[in-house]
């Protein structure tokens, strides 16, 4: 066929003229590599147990959160009881798990609220936090880092001048901060994370990008004529993806430390019930010294079991993006 | 036709600006010195004829991939340019980049790098086709893989780069540099990463690439005998500079350049009872950021005759006594077009002495 061709003339001759209407869509491949890419790492990340179980914890606590009206047995901010005289600050009615007989799972706060409702509600409260703030963070600090690593020279330049700024600030002062000048509402902490949690992906996927930039696959795609944003989608961003998720779920857990942290301190979101606004009320009520322990240790046993997870899946995807840890 | 010239390149200079930190670079402003540079490739012209394959070689750190990666515009040149279709790359405008780009391709030294992990054989053959908007994508990567020798083609689509073996990655990385139909391409060491056994297949395949697509190739290699049989015509560098440049059986028959002669008897003959002369080489190549006044190679070169390798850069250019189309720059052999390298000897202690007159003298006359 082609090889009878004569010297000096295309093997592709006889393909240009017949124009067949043959039409394979670019988007249709593309996605496809996503796709396969996405489920590789998938497969990776969940050879290991601890990372099952931890992505078993984690939706677990995702479920609780969608059917937390279901779960809950009453609304978290209605009182389940008035004081005789109109005081607000009564005494807690002790949890039925320990043979109370009043349909309290486990108990009431001081302020009569059912803390088994605010825990199942306070699910949600960390999960948006830490879901929004990770997405974002891993996001922006991806499309930052492949920006910056790609182009290199002064926009490299310019906008890790900008990381090293954020990253002369602490976290949980700075969001504390942040918080109490925008007003202390569950919104505003989750957008003090994302401006301060991006920097550390950014600088990661920005060393990555460096060094892929100067691979022979992205040289060959820049022969072709491949645009930047061309080679930063399909060469450079499919490659740096284990270390955005790295980077995402280490994401989550630190988001929700943070905002329970903040939280603890008074600085949540009075309207809303998180793992953090209870240990705060907690707190406020004294409940270590009367020894209501069932009021302050279920959101921290909350607090531990879903950052746990989202380190011990964080880890397992450093294991993919450095086999030397296997 | 085959003396037709399809690419010139034109004293292509490419420098590369040591980074020294900004302290350095501060300090140097302070001081006024400009920043150092990196003189890869320093006035390199050649012209790439169409259907002919030339050959770079020299040593590792001689600028011979630099060139290579400006050919196809991997690098923006520091000075010099390249002509296409009668245009230079400088002037062109982005159609006629666009049309360039099709038109040229490189193939790199390593098959394991030079294939995305993570696209699969049909989606890194067919990307160039996308780039530049073709038509008949499968039919197109089909053909390409065939003419690779990766039978039968549509087995290999849906296979990921570390599925196969370098010899197949390299037959992968060719098709795709095929698929577009180029007029030239770029072969950066193609087969060096190679196994020995799967040297000789690919090596046939590129052979063949040439005849059956008229193509112009540009092989890099610091290989001579693997050049000598694939090129037409050869090309020596030393220290970004050509030194000998010529038809590639009077280059191995007939080196005259000192630096070619070490070179080509560098090169081993399986047969113990051929006696020969060796030529070896002291020293390691000079230093290519504070290039070294006249002839680059005068430290380690065994025909040194004083100081006119000194002071004058040797052009390249036809000698009288070596064979038509065959340009050496070394100042052994006299010029025939004329030049007297002498006499700019002459003139640059002239100026010399001119410019020494006012403050010590001692050291002008005493050469002489």
């Amino acid at each position: 066929m082609a090889q009878e061709e004569q010297s000096g003339r295309s093997i592709f001759t006889d393909l240009d003229d017949g124009s067949t209407n043959e039409q394979v869509d670019k988007w249709q491949r593309t996605a496809r590599l996503w796709k396969e890419t996405l489920i590789e790492q998938w497969k990776m990340l969940t050879d290991e147990l601890s990372v099952k179980l931890s992505l078993f914890v984690v939706a677990a606590f995702v479920l609780i959160a969608i059917f937390a009206p279901l779960i809950a047995p009453y609304p978290p901010l209605q009182r389940q009881y008035q004081g005789d005289a109109g005081i607000l600050i009564e005494k807690w009615a002790d949890p039925s798990l320990l043979g109370a007989d009043n349909g309290y799972l486990l108990g009431t706060t001081a302020e009569g609220f059912d803390i088994f409702s605010q825990l199942v509600y306070g699910t949600r409260a960390a999960l948006m936090v830490g879901l929004i703030a990770a997405v974002f963070t891993a996001g922006i600090g991806t499309l930052v880092g492949l920006v910056a690593g790609y182009y290199g020279g002064k926009v490299d330049d310019a906008l890790m001048r900008v990381v090293d700024f954020l990253y002369g600030m602490p976290l949980l002062p700075t969001v504390i901060v942040l918080v109490a000048v925008l007003g202390p509402n569950l919104w505003n902490i989750i957008l003090a994370l994302i401006i301060l949690q991006w920097r550390s992906t950014a600088r990661v996927i920005r060393s990555q990008a460096l060094s892929l930039r100067e691979r022979p696959f992205v040289k060959a795609a820049e022969v072709a004529g491949a645009s930047d944003w061309h080679i930063i989608s399909r060469h450079l961003a499919p490659n740096v993806l284990p270390m955005t998720f790295l980077y995402g779920s280490f994401g989550i857990a630190w988001a929700i430390l943070a905002e329970a942290g903040v939280s603890f301190i008074g600085l949540g979101d009075p309207n809303t019930v998180s793992w953090g606004t209870m240990l705060q009320a907690s707190r406020a009520y004294s409940a270590l010294q009367f020894g209501a322990w069932w009021w302050f240790v279920p959101p921290g046993i909350c607090i531990g079991l879903l950052v746990i997870s989202g380190f011990l899946i964080g880890r397992g995807y450093e294991e993919i993006t450095n086999p030397k840890l296997q | 036709m085959a003396n037709e010239v399809l690419l010139e390149v034109e004293n292509l200079k490419k420098h590369f600006k040591v980074n020294q930190g900004w302290i350095a670079s501060l300090m140097q402003s302070v001081s006024g010195d400009g920043p150092d540079y990196v003189h890869a490739v320093d006035g390199v012209s050649f012209e790439l004829r169409k259907g002919e394959t030339l050959g770079l070689a020299g040593e590792s750190g001689c600028g011979k991939t630099t060139t290579g990666m400006s050919l196809v515009k991997l690098h923006d040149p520091t000075a010099g340019d390249i002509v296409y279709n009668d245009k230079k790359l400088s002037e062109a405008n982005d159609a006629e980049i666009a049309e360039f780009r099709q038109n040229a391709q490189m193939i790199f030294q390593d098959p394991f790098e030079s294939l995305n992990p993570r696209m699969t054989v049909y989606d890194t053959v067919a990307e160039p086709l996308r780039i530049h908007d073709i038509r008949n994508e499968t039919a197109r990567v089909q053909r390409a893989l065939e003419f690779a020798e990766l039978l039968p083609a549509e087995q290999y689509f849906d296979q990921y780069p570390h599925e196969l073996s370098g010899g197949q990655r390299q037959r992968v990385a060719i098709a795709r540099a095929l698929v577009l139909d180029p007029d030239f391409i770029v072969a950066d060491e193609p087969v060096s990463m190679l196994d020995v056994s799967l040297r000789a297949g690919v090596l046939s395949l590129l052979d063949r690439m040439t005849d059956e697509f008229g193509l112009s190739v540009v092989y890099i290699s610091h290989d001579l005998s693997l050049l000598r049989h694939m090129c037409d015509r050869l090309a020596i560098m030393y220290m970004g500079k050509i030194v000998e440049k010529g038809p590639t059986d009077q280059i191995i028959e007939n080196p005259q350049h000192p630096y070619t002669q070490a070179l080509i008897n560098a090169v081993p003959v399986p047969d113990p009872d051929v006696g020969r002369e060796r030529v070896e080489l002291r020293g390691e190549v000079g230093d290519v950021v504070e290039i070294p006044s006249g002839c680059r190679f005068k430290s380690r070169c065994p025909d040194y005759i004083g100081d006119v390798c000194d002071q004058v850069v040797p052009p390249l250019e036809q000698k009288t006594d070596a064979g038509v189309d065959q340009d050496i720059a070394c100042h052994l052999y006299e010029s025939a077009e004329g030049y007297d390298p002498y006499a700019e000897l002459a003139s640059m202690r002239d100026g010399d002495a001119a410019a020494t007159d006012s403050g010590d003298d001692a050291s002008a006359p005493a050469d002489d």
